[in-house]
């Protein structure tokens, strides 16, 4: 069965199924949906009104067999920055996608009405159904009562009331193997989607399988990369500790965000760390491994149970323990997991909406470290859409200006994440370059300055961070094509064995003959792609800095402060 | 002299989280881990007093040792 564009026009209620234009046939995940916003969204459109697309594509992998291949990325022009956005997560809805034959998901249009609607894909196309009772519910209502509404196993894509509100810290939420959620975090997707009047959508492949154009030849290579990924020691240690084991590390190094940015290193560190609640999910018969999609070899994920036995939370990631641990002073993991809880029920991203919170603290809208004071206000201000829920809602940018805050850490609007540019200084030129505000994970440096995979850089000088920086960019837009998720990297950095087989996948299942200089240059075009939007959306190379805060305010324990010249932070475009 | 050694996730295991340590003035770090019985092989990242280090280094007295073994995250 050859994939398949399908469109829904949210404006005319129709939707159609159509074939793949050839321009688009090598793309899969984020070189696809960034590729199709730049070319059917207007860059100076308003993300939340009609001209706007949200386009859904399964990576190149997703739906066979090979490790790790579930990810599912999704795209628009972000509410939060402006910018071209991309988010990618797990759960099982890419597989299934893929398996429906749909390449890619484009849904363009405003409805006219108050109705809302959800959608329901199959291999024949797309259905567009009215739905009322789940309006104002949040996202584990969603996956339940549709648990029980469809016998079927179905994909889940949902938002809950921040994305119905359509608030820029909003995300879209991928329903996992058991019934948890992983998130599309970053950028406001949810919002995209809840102006468009969309609360869920379900996929169902029936008995579709993905076309593999050579089985021997992927079979091997399948075999070859799961090797590669398993027997790296940092997939080991992330099955056993889950991405918080950095907590201890990143703090040791003096880059642990603290007191919304005023410090790099938490008291509190020990009990919010990795080895800690490692300890507790085993005390409590909590799960310390779990995948958030079928075939996943490394198994991140895990469920953390409250102090009675019962699930509280799962995919308990590092960036949001540090968001609402270490940046808000919160030094209890049950008040956190708690928190975490009820930002995937509301839909709104941990990482966005814990700065946010930090900056609020800093305002003395609540005291540092009120943990329990973090979810009253998620249940009772952000979940009802509270004028004070808004403000938080809308991100860190909004709680500074709402507050007359300086001290505000976002890139183009965007939350810094969990390590503080002026101790790590390569992740500094991430943020600053980055094509979709400040975001870890778009190019890692972490694993080169602190980690030591992939080679040794300073995290404390200047020098060598720019092509860092500019490397793993590169090299992350190529992986974030894929499907595959981000965590094959350390094995990709330091195996040699792991990245050819990842190619010789992709190359047997599309009959293809791509070599490493093809992904290098596929990384490329993609970065390339995403800033020829950003510019003709109006950003310039003065948007490629950081907050004045980290120029001028010493970190300790190391009093560093970010201090790259503009001009420097520009070379980053030089390829 | 004394030193302070940490140590970190697995190495943990059947070891100790902190511990004041007495060495001479010869000792390097390389032979701290082998005292502590961890694999050179499985040290990720050293830090002295919150910056990378190797094993070749010799600690000065007060300074702080973290042993980690290779991880990651994101
Ligand atoms: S390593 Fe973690 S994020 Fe990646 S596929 Fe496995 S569970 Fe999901």
């Amino acid at each position: 069965m050859a994939d398949k564009i399908y469109r829904v026009n949210m404006t005319t209620l129709t939707t159609s199924v159509e074939a793949v234009p050839a321009a688009w046939a090598g793309h899969g995940g984020r070189g696809l949906t960034s590729t199709i916003v730049a070319a059917e969204v207007e860059p100076t459109c308003h993300p939340l009104g009609a001209k706007n697309k949200l386009v859904i594509a399964p990576g190149l992998l997703s739906g066979t067999v090979a490790a790790n291949s579930g990810r599912l990325s999704i795209g628009a022009k972000s509410p939060l920055t402006g910018t071209i956005k991309e988010a990618n997560a797990g759960g099982t809805a890419a597989q299934l996608l893929a398996r429906a034959g749909c390449k890619a998901l484009i849904i363009e249009g405003l409805p006219k009405g108050d109705a809302w609607y959800s959608l329901a894909l199959t291999p024949e196309g797309v259905t567009i159904q009215e739905e009322s009772e789940l309006i104002g519910k949040g996202n584990f209502a969603v996956v339940e009562t549709l648990g029980k509404r469809f016998t079927e196993k179905l994909g889940v894509l949902t938002i809950g009331q921040a994305g119905e509100m359509r608030m820029r810290a909003a995300n879209i939420s991928i329903k996992d193997p058991d019934g948890g959620l992983r998130s599309c975090g970053r950028g406001g997707l949810g919002a995209v989607m809840g102006s468009k009047k969309i609360k869920f959508i379900t996929v169902n492949p029936k008995d579709g399988k993905v076309a593999i154009a050579n089985p021997e030849k992927f079979k091997e290579a399948n075999k070859a990369f799961s090797k590669a990924l398993v027997d790296h020691p940092v997939s080991q240690a992330l099955g056993q500790y889950g991405t918080n084991v950095l907590v201890n590390i990143i703090n040791e190094s003096g880059g642990l965000p603290t007191k919304n940015f005023t410090g790099g290193q938490f008291a509190g560190h020990e009990s919010i760390s990795g080895e800690t609640m490692h300890d507790t999910i085993s005390q409590r018969g909590g799960k310390v491994k779990h995948n958030c999609h079928a075939g996943c070899v490394i198994q991140c994920s895990q469920i953390y149970n409250d102090a009675g036995g019962k699930k509280l939370t799962s995919g308990f990631e590092y960036e949001s323990i540090w968001a609402m641990g270490a940046d808000c002073c919160v030094d209890n993991l049950d008040h956190i997991a708690l928190a975490d809880k009820l930002m995937d029920d509301i839909g709104i991203d941990t990482i966005e909406t814990s700065v946010a919170m930090g900056v609020a603290m800093e305002a003395g809208v609540l005291p540092f470290g009120d943990g329990l004071g973090i979810c009253r206000i998620l249940e009772e201000e952000v979940a009802k859409g509270t004028t004070l829920g808004r403000i938080i809602g809308n991100g860190a940018g909004s709680v500074g200006i709402a507050f007359g805050i300086t001290r505000v850490p976002v890139v183009k609007n965007q939350a810094i994440p969990a390590y503080d540019p002026r101790a790590i200084k390569g992740i500094g030129i991430t943020y600053a370059t980055s094509t979709q505000g400040a975001d870890h994970t778009m190019g890692y440096t972490i694993a080169t300055n602190i980690l030591s995979v992939g080679g040794k850089v300073d995290p404390l000088t200047n020098v060598g961070q720019v092509e860092l920086s500019r490397n793993l960019q590169i090299a992350t837009a190529a992986i974030d094509s894929t499907g595959m998720c981000l965590f094959i990297a350390f094995a990709a950095l330091d195996n040699a064995a792991c990245l050819p087989a990842l190619i010789d996948l992709i190359n047997a299942r599309y009959g293809l003959s791509l070599t490493g200089d093809d992904v290098v240059n596929l990384g490329k075009y993609i970065l390339k792609t995403e800033r020829a939007f950003n510019t003709a959306a109006g950003f310039t190379a003065a948007d490629d800095r950081l907050p004045e805060f980290f120029y001028t305010e010493p970190l300790p324990p190391h009093n560093v402060t970010f201090d790259f010249k503009g001009e420097e932070i520009d070379t980053f475009w030089n390829f | 002299m004394q030193i302070t050694v940490k140590l970190f996730a697995f190495f943990r295991e059947n070891r100790f989280k902190v511990e004041e340590r007495e060495i001479d003035e010869a000792t390097t770090i390389g032979d701290i881990v082998d005292q502590l019985a961890i694999s050179r092989e499985e040290v990720g990242v050293l830090m002295l007093n919150s910056r990378h280090t190797d094993f070749a280094v010799r600690p000065a007295p007060g300074d702080i040792l973290a042993i980690f073994p290779v991880i990651g995250g994101g």
